[in-house]
């Protein structure tokens, strides 16, 4: 009942945030320092999320290590979401069979 | 922008189904991942196959989860659900100003339903204005995928060897990775908050461990986030670009 709960919030708060400037807004934002305040949100958030989490999801932190470089550089080097995120799970896979 | 009247509809809807396809690819595999977060925040399989089909969203029901394992309260949830989906807001925003003015209003509500990273991607790139049956289209094909990973994620989680989970929960990560990297890569302002904010997480998590982990994301996003605005305005005219170039990155 209490994961009822939690699902039927998480569902709200997103649905809310893609559909009310959809139905809502029918101008564009004028405010400067909001519409830099949301460009900025996104890679923050993700940022603050991703490390140190990813070091300690991990068996071992030096693993997980190896896999945040190896994001790091291919995403850098253009690879998309999908073939990015399999190479981080290789990495692990590969540095833990050899550790 | 042509009038909503002159849509071929079904081509359309065609050609949303096939870009459907390979994301709906991705997702399944990386849903696999957000599944096993699912499981430690004890969702049973259909829980965890109804929040993804609901939800849609990567980062922000893997944060979700985080903190119903902890058992945070709803205010908590909704506050972290909102910080970690904000970029939404911002690509939909940006949709708004792709439809076409005679569009029948009730599809707005539809297009809402499933505003991801990559299906805004898809249909921010088709040209001219938005059909919304090109979205229904690539949600089809997208999201029943995502949602099916999350609840084979939450089912198969424990019959793997740890081996194999401690890489699958590295996924997401990935993913994260492969979003705010090559705006990083651009732009310097973006990269010295991707970095700093690596930076800051770890600090807060000793610094600020009477924090809960999500409390401690809303604080450093909204600080970090503001302080960036005030300093270093993006300059951008038209608005909506911004939100454009982020997803097109993505």
């Amino acid at each position: 009942m209490q994961n009822a709960l939690y699902i039927l919030t998480m569902w709200a708060v997103t649905y809310a945030v893609r559909v009310l400037p959809l139905t809502l807004i029918k101008k564009p934002i004028r405010s400067r320092f909001v519409r830099s305040f949301l460009y900025y949100v996104p890679y923050v958030t993700l940022a603050v999320m991703t490390f140190p989490a990813i070091v300690e999801a991990t068996q071992t932190p030096l693993s997980g290590a190896l896999a945040l470089v190896a994001g790091i550089v291919l995403a850098y080097l253009g690879a998309g979401l999908f073939p990015v995120a399999v190479s981080c799970c290789a990495v692990v896979l590969i540095a833990e069979m050899l550790l | 922008m042509q009038p909503y009247s002159s849509f071929d509809h079904s081509r359309a809807f065609r050609r949303g189904l096939s870009d459907g396809v390979p994301i709906g690819l991705g997702y399944f595999a990386v849903a696999f991942s957000l599944g096993i977060a699912a499981r430690s925040a004890g969702l049973s399989p259909a829980q965890g196959f109804i929040a993804s089909l609901l939800t849609s969203a990567s980062a922000g029901e893997y944060a979700a989860f985080t903190l119903i394992a902890a058992r945070a309260t709803l205010v908590e949830l909704a506050l972290i659900v909102l910080v970690a989906n904000a970029r939404y807001l911002l690509m939909s925003c940006a949709l708004t100003q792709r439809l076409a003015p005679d569009m029948p209003f009730f599809h707005r509500f539809l297009i809402g339903l499933h505003v991801t990273d990559e299906i805004f991607g898809v249909t921010i790139a088709q040209p001219g204005a938005v059909d919304p049956f090109y979205c229904y289209g690539a949600m089809l094909t997208a999201i029943p995928p995502w949602a099916l990973g999350t609840g084979l994620g939450i089912m198969l989680g424990n019959l793997l060897p740890l081996r194999a989970v401690s890489a699958l929960s590295v996924a997401l990560y990935g993913m994260f990775l492969a979003i705010i990297v090559p705006p990083a890569r651009k732009d310097r302002v973006v990269a010295c908050l991707v970095f700093g904010g690596f930076a800051a997480s770890y600090a807060a998590e000793r610094l600020l461990s009477f924090l809960s982990a999500g409390n401690r994301t809303i604080l450093l996003t909204v600080v970090l986030s503001a302080a960036a605005a005030a300093l270093f305005p993006i300059h951008d005219d038209a608005p909506g670009d911004a939100a454009e170039g982020a997803a097109k990155e993505a």
